[in-house]
């Protein structure tokens, strides 16, 4: 079990000294499903990158922190007490990844000439590498110092370096992407490059699916998906909690994804905060009604 | 191989100048290159008259030339003391006292060898030592092979005395004459070791000819020249290569490579370079390409303080096309002005030029482009594409392409792209787990990738592992 929790957390944007999240408070857990609502410039996607650690935003105030049980990463990497919390503020967006945060991209980046089976296999190494690092007894990291240079020689090409191999990770991706009805074919494309905005989306959750991360924050992983692909993509989502357990942060701006991907609690966005939580239910009533209602009641409220 | 070859480049800082010294008084010459100078290197070799005529006739167009200043953009050529190269030459002479063994060499290149993972065997092949018996024995296998079918590849310096004829037509005559620029007459002058590639008619070397060990083996020094004769329906792929050792031995590179690809032949000149960062790498590379021959350039350019190289296709007859894909780096205080230069002199004739760079810590690269359209070269075709790349706001990468087109019955394209590794996708990257390193490597090698997948593996593999060390910035 993993819980993901954001307290009062408040957030500017680095350049522009323009503050856009204004004490956020939520808790995910594995296993979860939660819906985040609102209208365009409420702080969805913000609430998103602060979580992955974006360096365009600078946290002013409030926690960003993870709780993980000592079985979190199976039984192999064992979690001492004293590192079972870790405030994901203070660590580098590849080391919030090794804990466990997923963040899938609105638009996603374009790398040209990485294949997508060379990107994945080095950053699931990267991931278990780092993770490793994390957990490690203080007193043995120095011992480690790093060793600088390769094992082979440049005539033999590049090493099988780190954890999972080529033909075991080749094995993996094959499984994953089956599951994803993704055509094999991708493996041997550019990340991202030259993909359509379903291939692009669809390409979020094989990651989530291969990476494994306990909570996964999506944003908005369903926006420009015809029907077909919306329900692939969707199938994806719920495979991440039902065979993985990963918690879920689905942010969107339309019921329509959660038709296929049932949310446990829906929270709805307004100027920074989250003005309103609720069920199931609350998606569908701000379907019917937008967000005005919200806003009213919040006002009235204060 | 003789025990004074053994003992090869000076490679320690300090016994370096001390060495520099000790030659100057030996030689007395007074400061600058000077025909005594010349008659030794020649001596020394024991070569022919007529060679010493066209090192004689090289250092007149030498001293005649100006300097190049005044190129738009140009590399700041003014820290280079050409009198000061003089004694660089005479490692080819008896005095090579220097690194005879690992412990010899400076610790930042012993360090790039660990970090490139050369196991112990090559690092003594490469730091100068083992390399005439380890290299002397693939060299020779190789040579078996190809000897049967008519193939000669060898030491330049010894190609003078056993292909004089084929030497005496080709060399620096009307492929690179001494009087194309300033640094052609230098080499011309003083050019010492190199390889000299002959290929007969109607033969395929189907492996590549390397000369990877023997550029520091054999001393090649650096004013290497490299000659490779395709003849008519012939294949050769040559690669030059192997950067590192080259570290910190010498502050002018003045090479010169000729081709001459006849008709219907197909060569590929491959190099990856490495030159320690006072380095002053200025090239002369061309090659003549006869009615369907085809001529492909690859080139990584790494290291040096300022690199001014444009290798140049001539595309003489008919259908002749031309390929040249190359890669330069730039990091703090180098300047690296590199390019292509391609005559399209026949009609159908075809060129694409695929330049990249990439530039960090302030330093700068330019793509300096010459693609020239004959009057008559009809139905002929040329696309360039340079992408320059860079790290941070300090660095800065130009783009000069001159397109000089005097026929209509063209097709000319060229695009070019600036940019800077984008943070979004160092964050997307970092995101998936990989540390900020490892993100922005992983960037470069996808941004290179066109260039890598045209070398053999252990190439491509050393010119990444090479990037990244730049990266790291842990190559001095």
């Amino acid at each position: 079990m993993a819980t993901l929790q954001l307290k009062n957390l408040h957030a500017e944007v680095v350049e522009a000294d323009e503050k856009i999240l204004n004490g956020v408070d939520l808790e995910v857990e594995s296993g979860e499903i939660h819906a985040l609502m609102g209208p365009n410039g409420s702080g969805k996607s913000t609430t998103a990158k602060v979580i992955a650690g974006h360096p365009a935003y600078e946290v002013t105030e409030g926690e960003v922190l993870i709780h993980l049980d000592d079985d979190e990463f199976g039984d192999e990497v064992e979690i001492p007490d004293d590192k079972r919390t870790w405030n994901l503020l203070e660590l580098e967006p590849n080391e919030r990844a090794a804990l466990g945060v997923f963040l899938g991209f609105q638009y996603p980046a374009e790398i040209e000439g990485v294949t997508m089976v060379n990107f994945l296999r080095q950053a699931l190494n990267a991931k278990l590498g780092e993770r490793e690092e994390l957990f490690e007894d203080d007193d043995e990291e120095e011992e480690e110092e790093e060793e600088a240079g390769y094992d082979t020689s440049p005539m033999e090409g590049p090493a099988d370096e780190g954890e999972v191999g080529v033909a075991e990770f080749q094995q993996i991706l094959s499984e994953k992407m089956e599951q994803l009805d993704m055509d094999e074919k991708f493996a041997q494309r550019y990340l991202n490059a030259g993909f359509s905005g379903g291939e692009k989306k669809q390409n979020e959750v094989l990651q989530a699916a291969i990476l494994e991360p306990s909570i996964a924050v999506l944003d908005e992983i369903d926006s420009g998906l015809d029907i077909d692909r919306l329900q692939d993509v969707s199938n994806g989502i719920n495979a991440l909690r039902d065979e993985q357990g990963t918690g879920i942060l689905q942010i969107t701006h339309y019921q329509r994804i959660l038709d296929y991907v049932e949310p446990d609690h829906v929270h709805v966005m307004l100027d920074g905060e989250i003005a309103k939580s609720g069920g199931a239910e609350l998606a569908e009533k701000l379907e019917d009604k937008g967000y005005d209602w919200v806003r009213e009641e919040v006002y009235e409220a204060a | 191989m003789s025990s004074e070859q053994d003992q090869l480049q000076e490679t320690n800082t300090e016994e370096r100048f001390a060495f520099k010294k000790e030659e100057r008084s030996a030689v007395r010459s007074e400061k600058g290159l000077t025909e005594e100078v010349v008659r030794l290197i020649s001596e020394d070799k024991g070569e022919p008259e007529w060679m010493l005529d066209r090192r004689l006739r090289a250092l007149e167009h030498y001293q005649n030339m100006p300097m190049p200043t005044d190129w738009p953009g140009q590399p700041d050529l003014s820290e280079l003391d050409v009198g000061e190269i003089v004694p660089y030459i005479r490692p080819d002479v008896d005095k090579r006292a220097g690194a005879d063994s690992w412990d010899d060499l400076p610790e930042d290149i012993q360090d790039t060898f660990e970090k490139l993972g050369i196991p112990e065997a090559e690092r003594k092949a490469l730091s100068g030592v083992g390399a005439q018996y380890e290299s002397e024995v693939v060299y020779q296998n190789m040579q078996e092979q190809w000897e049967q079918k008519g193939v000669v590849f060898m030491n330049m310096d010894e190609a003078v005395q056993e292909h004089p004829d084929l030497v005496k037509e080709h060399f620096m005559t009307s492929c690179v004459p001494p009087s194309d620029n300033k640094f052609a007459a230098l080499h011309g002058a003083v050019w010492s070791g190199g390889s000299f590639v002959y290929v007969p008619e109607d033969v395929t070397v189907e492996m590549p000819v390397q000369a990877y060990f023997r550029m520091n083996s054999e001393g090649m020094g650096q004013f290497e020249h490299t000659l490779i004769i395709a003849e008519p329906g012939s294949e050769v792929h040559y690669i030059e290569g192997c950067s590192a050792p080259k570290y910190g031995t010498h502050n002018l590179h003045s090479g010169g490579v000729e081709v001459f690809v006849k008709e219907d032949a197909h060569v590929q000149y491959s190099t990856v370079q490495n030159w320690s960062k006072n380095t002053f790498n200025l090239n002369t590379k061309r090659a003549l390409v006869e009615a369907g021959g085809r001529m492909e350039w690859v080139s990584g350019s790494m290291g040096s303080k300022a690199t001014m190289l444009y290798p140049c296709s001539i595309l003489k007859g008919r259908g002749a096309s031309a390929n040249h894909i190359s890669i330069a780096f730039a990091g703090e205080g180098q300047d690296i002005d590199t390019g292509a230069k391609v005559y399209h002199n026949a009609p159908r004739t075809k060129s694409t030029i695929e330049s990249k760079s990439i530039s960090k810590d302030g330093g700068r690269t330019n793509y300096r482009g010459l693609v020239h359209i004959s009057d008559g070269a009809e139905h002929s075709s040329t696309s360039v594409e340079c992408d320059a790349l860079m790290f941070d706001n300090e660095s800065t990468s130009d783009t000069m392409p001159y397109m000089e087109i005097d026929e209509n019955k063209v097709d000319v394209a060229h695009e070019a792209t600036v940019g800077k590794i984008g943070d979004e996708d160092v964050f997307y990257l970092q995101s998936r787990g990989l540390d900020d390193d490892d993100a922005k490597q992983m960037i470069v090698s996808g941004f290179i990738e066109p260039l890598t997948e045209e070398l053999p593996i252990e190439y491509a593999v050393e010119m990444n592992r090479l990037i990244e060390l730049e990266m790291e910035g842990s190559l001095g």
